[in-house]
């Protein structure tokens, strides 16, 4: 009885709240969104918008000053330079591109279809991600006791007879760069291609080895095309984190190799911040244009 | 694919997969071994004998800097970062579920915050607080320049977390006559729980190893990360091995911490 009473009454006070509160709770997701708004307005939106205007100013060894100058760009884009480090800087993108995706798709298929537990694949992607979340100049530092002149590698191979003497260009060359981007990025490749291979439903492949295909032409025709997406953010990831390294070439390359933003942090240590500033437009719309001719292929909001 | 029989192709891709954890782990355990070098070694291999003398040095100060002050600045700034990036992404994520203006705009900022090169940010950050006459420091322009890395990732992974979640129960809390706190508070957020320590943990660990944002953000105080790549230039004796294992040990040990509070919380959930 009282139960019901109190329920009537319920019910009768909700009433009159349900109107007021749709006001409100219209007012709740812009509450909610506006910190992550405030945050990248004040330290994305307004960074950006700042080096676009300083882009255009004229600066001496001690200061800059306001102005409209196009002579930045004109230094930045007429020079040979400029044009080799961007080339060598998309060079390093490309091939770490390929070896991650190989890499990162073999991984995250070995993970996703060999691997018979959840618990097992967890374990394993967990033994993956946890050198990720580990200081990256730690993980650069690692490959000199082993790739240098002395090193593991070298040494081994001397002991073995295999060479006469040290091999030269195994640290502090490109190589080490590409070997060492690989190791900082693969992880990004494999994130996402295992996220989507393990949402793709089991049956097609069974349906698709019912209609007669062969374990390759089930990898061909029906895995990787539905693994795509996630090759596409990862590719973002890679791509992304290769056309803004800088520290990985400065220490791997031993200061032999260039990368765009390494030249822009030279320019910024010598205080050419409009130099650097201009640069860093260029480079950034050339990253925006990847991503976007990527984000053509994908839908992110979809494979979240 | 629940064969009965390993096949061939599983045999090649667990010796690939095992080669790739050596080649993930290999270069780590090298420096691990190489920081209890004696002391006349050198930065590779042979051991010169087996000595903590590079840990000792580590805390002495003029020896390699500042490691105790960095290593306590990159700490604090990590938690900060952390609590940030928890509450903030937690607030987009639910703030996504809904539709409102602007919605797909912030998404892509988001986005946006994680492709704009790290440098651009960095530069960016530190032209601003030139002109506006602010000092750079490492509470205010790198915490701010952090979260521009740390954010996008939560608020993906609040994204992915509230795309799975179904509905039905809160409208079961709400039939039952909970209030839209109290459904959230006592079923939204222990359902959640496990993946908003994921995304502390992320917070923590990408701050506490940033380095390209914190370049020109940091100020007069170095973080960590800075000093170690300052000293890779002009550091050459083993003791650059002692704060890599140092370090090293301190986010794995994180990391447990995180894994173990996961653990700890989706047991006391199938409790309840």
């Amino acid at each position: 009885m009282t139960v019901a009473l109190e329920q009537s009454t319920h019910i009768a006070s909700a009433k009159p709240a349900r109107g007021r509160r749709l006001s409100i709770s219209a007012l709740v997701p812009y509450l909610q969104a506006t910190p992550l708004a405030l945050i990248l307005g004040a330290f994305l939106l307004l960074p950006i918008l700042m080096i676009a205007v300083v882009s255009f100013w004229d600066y001496d060894f001690a200061a800059m000053y306001p102005d409209f100058l196009t002579t930045n760009y004109a230094d930045t884009l007429g020079s040979w330079v400029t044009w080799k480090t961007y080339l060598n800087t998309l060079k390093y993108a490309a091939i770490v591109w390929a070896l991650t995706l190989l890499i990162g798709f073999w991984v995250a298929y070995f993970l996703a279809f060999h691997i018979r537990t959840i618990a097992m694949q967890m374990v394993l992607f967990l033994v993956c991600t946890v050198p990720f979340l580990t200081s990256n100049i730690i993980r650069m530092i690692s490959w000199i006791p082993v790739l240098g002149r002395n090193g593991l590698v070298n040494s081994t191979l001397m002991q073995m007879g295999l060479i006469p003497k040290p091999i030269e260009w195994l640290l502090y060359s490109e190589f080490a760069v590409v070997l060492a981007m690989v190791h900082l990025y693969t992880l990004f490749m494999v994130t996402p291609i295992f996220n989507t291979l393990m949402r793709i439903d089991k049956s097609l492949i069974e349906a698709a080895r019912d209609a007669g295909a062969s374990g390759w032409q089930v990898l061909w025709n029906v895995i990787i095309p539905l693994a795509k997406p996630g090759m596409a953010i990862g590719t973002i990831f890679v791509v992304t984190l290769v056309m803004a390294d800088f520290s990985t070439v400065q220490v791997m390359s031993g200061g032999q190799s260039a990368s765009v933003a390494l030249m822009m942090k030279n320019q910024m240590s010598l205080l050419q911040y409009p130099a650097a500033a201009a640069n860093a437009v260029v480079l950034l719309v050339l990253v925006l244009l990847m991503v976007a001719g990527i984000l053509r292929i994908v839908d992110i909001r979809k494979e979240l | 694919m629940s064969h009965e029989k390993r096949t061939f192709e599983f045999y090649v891709l667990a010796a690939s997969f095992a080669l790739f954890v050596l080649f993930l782990y290999g270069p780590l355990s090298a420096i691990l071994i190489l920081s209890f070098q004696g002391e006349n070694g050198g930065l590779t291999f042979p051991l010169n004998g087996v000595s903590l003398h590079w840990f000792a040095n580590l805390f002495e100060r003029q020896a390699v800097g500042d490691f105790g002050g960095s290593f306590k600045r990159s700490f604090i700034l990590g938690l900060m970062v952390m609590i940030v990036t928890v509450i903030v992404s937690l607030l987009a994520g639910l703030a996504f579920r809904q539709k409102f203006r602007g919605a797909t705009a912030l998404f892509y900022l988001a986005v946006a915050s994680l492709v704009v090169p790290s440098i651009v940010i960095s530069l960016g950050i530190g032209v601003v607080f030139q002109q506006v006459g602010f000092r750079p420091a490492w509470y205010t322009s790198a915490f701010g320049a952090h979260l521009t890395w740390t954010l996008p990732f939560g608020v993906l992974i609040m994204f992915a977390v509230f795309n799975r979640f179904s509905p039905a129960y809160e409208e079961a809390a709400r039939d039952l006559g909970a209030t839209s706190w109290q459904t959230f508070a006592h079923v939204v957020l222990p359902m959640i729980a496990p993946s908003l320590i994921g995304v502390g943990l992320f917070g923590f660990t990408l701050s506490y190893d940033e380095f390209a944002r914190t370049l020109m953000t940091s100020g007069t105080f170095n973080t960590l990360p800075l000093e170690i790549y300052g000293m890779t230039t002009n550091v050459t004796t083993p003791v650059l091995y002692a704060l890599g294992t140092v370090t090293t040990v301190f986010s794995f040990l994180v990391i447990l911490l995180t894994l173990g509070a996961i653990v700890y919380v989706g047991r006391r959930r199938a409790r309840i």
